[in-house]
């Protein structure tokens, strides 16, 4: 099978294309995820981009995103297959007198009837498709064990059809806020990336990036303020999209250059909790 | 290369790293996608078919710095150092002309302590990495007094260096440098970033040292040897009693997602508990709308109850750390208990539960418990007979049938009186007594220590040396 990329140079050039500043960790774990055919379990805080890097993935090698939000309660019918049983009734209604029984039954378990869901969708797929099943921690253990055979093997199996195995192998990211340790058989199968939040000079050029407008001087004041936040110890600490939020906001009251009282009117699209705010202006000494 | 991958999944295994053999496949042919020469693309496509989980991270890279530093020339990654020697000639050429001094220029073993401070001051102040670690790699050579095949470990070499380049003067020069090159005052918040940028700095110089120090003993020992030295528990196999600072840092952070996943596991586990028996009552009750007929069986859903807590933790010296802990852990999970009361003890006591009230913030809250709370009686030493005394005498009549007393510390007595009695009257009032304590239990009933007094009072004596054995009874107690 072809590979999709031929460098890690040349993931992280592409990603860069599309504004994803990917660092070395993860341009390299993206790349063997190609070159082995194996899924990708991105870990790590929220906010630190793990879905936009697969939303970015697509984007650069122009295939279909076909996502999979995980929930308490998800099921088969809804992640892999279900019967589509109100056309399966129609059809037997239809022909009510004609068809010998074998005929029907056979007919009715065809494909015709099958309402694909993202995952066999990703499998059946003819164009390519990178499939993202997102926050892979919410589903209960059990629903975990729905994913294993079409993360290792890349196949679904249906009863009544015998086994659909993909057309071709889709690049797979699973995405997971660590809520839950995730079972053994799962990550085993996974390339395991974790991905923190970026040090200062990836977040400067993030916020470059993304964020139209700002100037380098105050994108570079921004990552250094986030960045001694983030070591003082919060319920929660800024994540990058709330970084770029921030940049937006003083980009757009025109702001140049921040001063302590400005970062302080501004604090709270930064944080979200009232302890962390009032730690943080402390600490930044904006309150003297 | 096999027989060299081989030997690196040994070495992780012995670090405690759990590696399954499917894994060691993956990273064999991950390897062969990735050329050799690049280091870190290399050790990223280890890391990412062999580590699982981030708090194995940095296990992971102290064994792959150890094992791959001193491979045969075909692993050695080019460590630069032509590059560095030609760049440090030629920032002496630069000095020399800025300053005319400098007799000889060549290598850097000519320079005075002082020059070398100089430049470790500018590249400091620049950011220059390069420059740095040719430096870090000077200070070493200059300063820690290595010595081949002497039998000390490696934070003795930092020590040593780390002590002649007085980085925490360095700090403060560099903060006054900044203000110099403003021209008058910083700002406080400049002030502030400044100073956090310059830190990251020197950490990342010390780094350097590090990595330098590690370099040269594996030179000198060999790297099966130094990776058995420098084998260090993971987070979760910490033990709480001997936590170094940044051990007691990374503790820190792993207590959180940890009490989440905890806190996630009991909720489900109270949810999706299992089905009870027929609730025969209900049942018949329901029938009387289907006409008598019982279509539709009720069953009893078991209701476990939520334990009411109390906590009363020793927090003299030795075991303030693992008190510390257990309180921080039990907090995070409020909500798993009904009510919580926590009391802590040296030979005074003292109920803290008002500090975590209306506190969001529970490191604010211990720091709290451990400046205010009134714990001293007489001398400040554990006294648990006195303390328990007091607490019974005090707190006994809220102690109810539905009530959990939890007992911490590790009963170093200091040879006071035990008043096991005390126990013996909670368990009778209590639903259930626990000991946790932070000792291996190898050491109970030695010196000082009675645990088995008051044990033989209590429904379990329980030993907590890590964060592993912690979550392990927490998981069991909610």
């Amino acid at each position: 099978m072809a590979h999709r990329f031929e460098s890690v140079q040349e993931v992280r050039d592409g990603l860069k294309s599309v504004n994803y500043l990917a660092d070395d960790g993860i341009a390299g774990v993206a790349f063997l995820a190609d070159r082995l055919g194996k899924p990708v379990l991105v870990e790590g805080p929220a906010g630190t981009g793990k879905t936009q890097l697969a939303k970015s993935i697509a984007d650069m090698t122009n295939a279909r995103l076909i996502r999979l939000q995980c929930y308490e309660g998800l099921d088969e019918s809804k992640a892999l297959y279900e019967w589509n049983y109100k056309k399966q009734l129609l059809r037997i209604q239809a022909d009510r007198n004609s068809d010998s029984w074998s005929d029907i039954h056979d007919d009715i378990f065809g494909t015709d009837f099958l309402l694909t869901r993202p995952l066999l969708e990703a499998i059946t797929a003819e164009d390519p498709v990178v499939l993202l099943i997102d926050e892979v921690d919410r589903v209960e253990v059990e629903t975990e064990a729905l994913l294993l055979e079409i993360l290792s093997e890349y196949q679904v199996s249906i009863p009544e059809l015998g086994t659909i195995t993909a057309k071709q192998i889709p690049l797979v990211f699973l995405t997971s806020n660590n809520t839950r340790e995730l079972s053994e058989a799962l990550k085993r199968r996974c390339l395991f990336l974790h991905v923190d939040y970026p040090d200062m000079e990836r977040e400067k050029e993030i916020v470059l990036t993304k964020v139209p407008g700002v100037s380098e001087n105050l994108a570079d004041q921004i990552a250094r303020i986030v960045r001694s936040i983030r070591q003082l110890d919060l319920k929660k600490s800024p994540s990058v999209s709330e970084t770029i939020d921030w940049a937006r906001t003083l980009v757009l009251l025109g702001i140049e250059s921040i001063d302590a009282q400005q970062a302080k009117d501004t604090l709270h699209i930064l944080l979200k909790y009232q302890t962390d705010i009032a730690k943080a202006a402390k600490e930044l000494s904006i309150d003297k | 290369m096999l027989d060299l991958l081989a030997g690196f999944v040994v070495e992780l295994r012995n670090a405690g790293l759990p590696v399954s053999l499917t894994e060691n496949l993956d990273a064999m042919e991950a390897v062969q996608h990735i050329p050799i020469e690049d280091r870190d693309a290399f050790k990223y496509a280890l890391a990412a078919t062999m580590v699982k989980n981030n708090a194995h991270w940095r296990a992971f890279e102290t064994v792959f710095e150890v094992y791959f530093s001193m491979r045969g020339p075909e692993y050695k990654i080019a460590d630069g150092d032509t590059d560095l020697d030609e760049m440090w000639r030629e920032m002496q050429e630069q000095m020399r002309q800025g300053d005319g001094k400098g007799t000889q220029g060549g290598s850097m073993d000519n320079l005075t302590p002082e020059e070398i401070a100089q430049m470790l001051m500018a590249a400091l102040m620049n950011g220059d990495q390069a420059m740095m670690r040719a430096l870090a790699k000077q200070a070493v050579q200059r300063f820690a007094g290595m010595e081949p095949g002497r039998p000390v470990g490696g934070t003795y070499y930092l020590y040593r260096t780390l002590r002649n380049l007085d980085l925490e003067g360095m700090l403060e020069k560099l903060m006054e440098a900044s203000r110099d090159q403003v021209g008058g005052e910083l700002t406080p918040l400049e002030e502030r970033l400044e100073h956090d940028e310059y830190n990251d700095r020197i950490e990342q110089f010390k780094k350097e040292i590090e990595a330098e120090i590690r370099r040269r003993l594996v030179a000198d020992r060999g790297a099966e040897a130094m990776a058995k030295t420098l084998r260090k528990p993971l987070p979760e196999d910490v033990e709480f009693m001997h936590a170094s600072r940044d051990e007691m840092q990374n503790l820190k952070k792993a207590l959180q997602p940890l009490t989440r996943k905890l806190a996630a596991r009991l909720a489900r586990k109270r949810r999706h508990g299992r089905k009870g028996p027929l609730d025969f009552r209900n049942t018949v009750r329901h029938s009387l709308s289907y006409g008598g007929v019982p279509a539709e069986p009720k069953f009893k859903y078991p209701r476990p109850a939520k334990p009411e807590l109390m906590v009363v933790a020793d927090i003299s010296g030795s075991v303030a750390a693992f008190a510390r802990f257990t309180l921080m852990l039990v907090y995070a999970m409020q909500g798993q208990f009904s009510k919580v009361r926590s009391f802590v003890f040296i030979d005074g006591i003292d109920e803290v539960t008002e500090y975590f009230k209306g506190e969001e913030d529970i490191a604010n809250a211990i720091h709290r418990v451990n400046t205010e709370a009134d714990v001293v009686w007489v001398d400040g030493h554990s006294d648990y007979g006195h303390a328990f005394e007091v607490f019974f005498e005090r707190y006994g009549k809220d102690i109810n049938s539905k009530t959990t007393v939890l007992l911490l510390g590790d009963a170093r007595n200091n040879y006071h009186a035990s008043q096991a009695w005390v126990v013996k009257e909670i368990r009778q009032k209590a639903r259930k007594v626990f000991w946790l304590n932070p000792e291996p239990r190898s050491y109970w009933n030695t010196g000082d220590s009675i645990v088995g007094d008051y044990g033989t009072h209590t429904d379990g004596v329980f030993e907590c040396r890590n964060l592993r054995q912690l979550e392990a009874f927490v998981e069991k107690l909610a």
